[in-house]
């Protein structure tokens, strides 16, 4: 099945979220106006980014890390058309220039920086390659996709864009039940934090903004950022009034046979249609 | 005769008058009117005020299936048609990622305001472009207990399908 659409109107938030969730193997092309961009993920985890018209190559993140010289750099340059990062990688940490720490965290940083240049794209196609893994050559690393999108969702700051994702301020929230997430882990903002302590079905999300002193807009960032990232979901408030007569009303008069006989006669009817 | 209803909804050209049409057994009552807004022209017509089918389960009860018209600017028809439903179908084009947001916003007002049981439909589930529906689960911010079928309008099987999981759910509530 197709995984694909433009980003005008699926973010690279709300993609990073699916891909967390549903913890897909793959890589996600997009394509900007400029550049395009691959990112590969593992079970749910970050394992590979690249972006088109730069040298993502291991010599050059160590570069851009300041943990290699230029004139270090320059020589790499020239050996790695020949070896692969791999490759490179060894030949560094056993020629002492670099251990493993380096590498890895200078890695990170490079898909961190690629994934939050993403943020910034408002147009573009993307589409998901199942199954597709970074190529044979470069080092995957893996990384827990929550905090990236916190970090994303807090660059929404559109008004229209918040509304439109959170159009109800009237709704209550709860934590997720997801194996495997501590929140102590996040790296939450105060404000991120105050919401968070504020989160019980009974509160609704207009309640919770307002205790935490915060404007609709703050709140409503704040609860997408939380959306996003899969730590909480929307539910009806304890006690909320609805305007629409349920079941038992719309049924008044009958007993719950008769109810129950009403509905299976519809069933019975519908199956023989 | 005793009557009763249940509402189809969802975004502009997810397929609700087409889910009507194939179980009905009168020509749906609709209300469509050429499409004005260039932003919409995916399609010739739209429904502007609601469509309405029929299904007779015997002589002393008939089940009506009211659709609602689908851009945001006739959201005030909503609340009306679903007065006294026993439950109601949301329906989403699979192949349409852009409608989503709208369709989340469209099932949290009616779930904010009808307490009657509702399944989510993913409609044009048969296209080469559609959706994963587990990945539509995430991108509509289901729960996992909310009921979400895999759904071809235009085919019947697949629309009695969906009504049967409806009536199941509200048969489950009345059981308790």
């Amino acid at each position: 099945m197709a995984l694909k659409g433009n980003l005008r109107d699926f973010t690279i938030t709300q993609l990073l979220n699916l891909v967390n969730l549903a913890k897909k193997t793959g890589t996600l092309v997009v394509e900007g106006a400029n550049q395009s961009a691959r990112i590969t993920f593992r079970e749910g985890k970050l394992a590979y980014a690249e972006i088109s018209n730069e040298d993502n190559g291991l010599g050059a993140v160590l570069h851009k890390n300041k943990i290699i010289t230029r004139a270090q750099y320059n020589t790499i340059s020239k050996r790695a058309k020949t070896i692969s990062d791999k490759e490179l990688g060894l030949m560094l940490i056993n020629a002492g220039y670099v251990d493993q720490r380096d590498v890895i965290i200078s890695l990170q940083n490079h898909f961190m920086d690629i994934l939050q240049r993403l943020f910034s794209w408002v147009e573009g196609i993307f589409y998901f390659n199942p199954g597709e893994t970074p190529p044979p050559d470069r080092i995957p690393i893996k990384m827990d996709l929550e905090n990236i999108i916190i970090e994303g969702s807090r660059r929404l700051r559109e008004w229209e864009q918040l509304q439109d994702e959170l159009p109800n301020l009237d709704l209550a929230l709860k934590f997720t039940d997801r194996p495997g997430v501590n929140i102590q882990n996040l790296n939450m903002s105060v404000e991120e934090w105050k919401v968070v302590s504020y989160i019980n079905p009974k509160n609704t999300i207009r309640q919770i903004g307002k205790a935490a002193k915060m404007s609709e807009m703050e709140i409503r960032r704040v609860v997408y950022s939380l959306l996003q990232a899969g730590l909480v979901e929307l539910v009806r408030p304890e006690g909320m009034v609805r305007t629409l007569p349920g079941l038992d009303q719309t049924m008044a008069g009958k007993s719950k046979e008769e109810q129950e006989n009403l509905v299976n006669r519809l069933i019975g009817r519908i199956r023989q249609l | 005769m005793q009557t009763v209803k249940m509402v189809v909804t969802g975004p502009f050209n997810s397929g609700k008058t087409e889910f009507i049409q194939t179980v009905s057994e009168i020509d749906v009552v609709s209300t469509e009117r050429k499409i004005s807004a260039e932003a919409e022209k995916v399609k010739e017509s739209t429904t502007v005020a609601m469509d309405f089918g029929r299904i007779t389960v015997d002589d002393q009860l008939v089940l009506y299936l009211f659709g609602t018209p689908g851009q945001k600017r006739f959201d005030f028809m909503w609340e009306i048609l679903s007065e006294g439903m026993l439950g109601f179908i949301v329906m989403i084009d699979s192949t349409r990622p852009e409608t989503f947001r709208e369709a989340r916003s469209i099932l949290e007002t009616f779930r904010a305001y009808a307490p009657t049981p509702y399944v989510v439909a993913a409609n044009k589930q048969d296209m080469d472009d559609a959706w994963d529906v587990e990945d539509m689960r995430i991108a509509l911010r289901l729960e996992n207990d909310v009921p979400l079928l895999s759904a071809v309008a235009r085919d019947k099987e697949s629309v009695k399908t969906v009504l049967i999981e409806l009536l199941t759910n509200i048969l489950n509530e009345i059981s308790g």
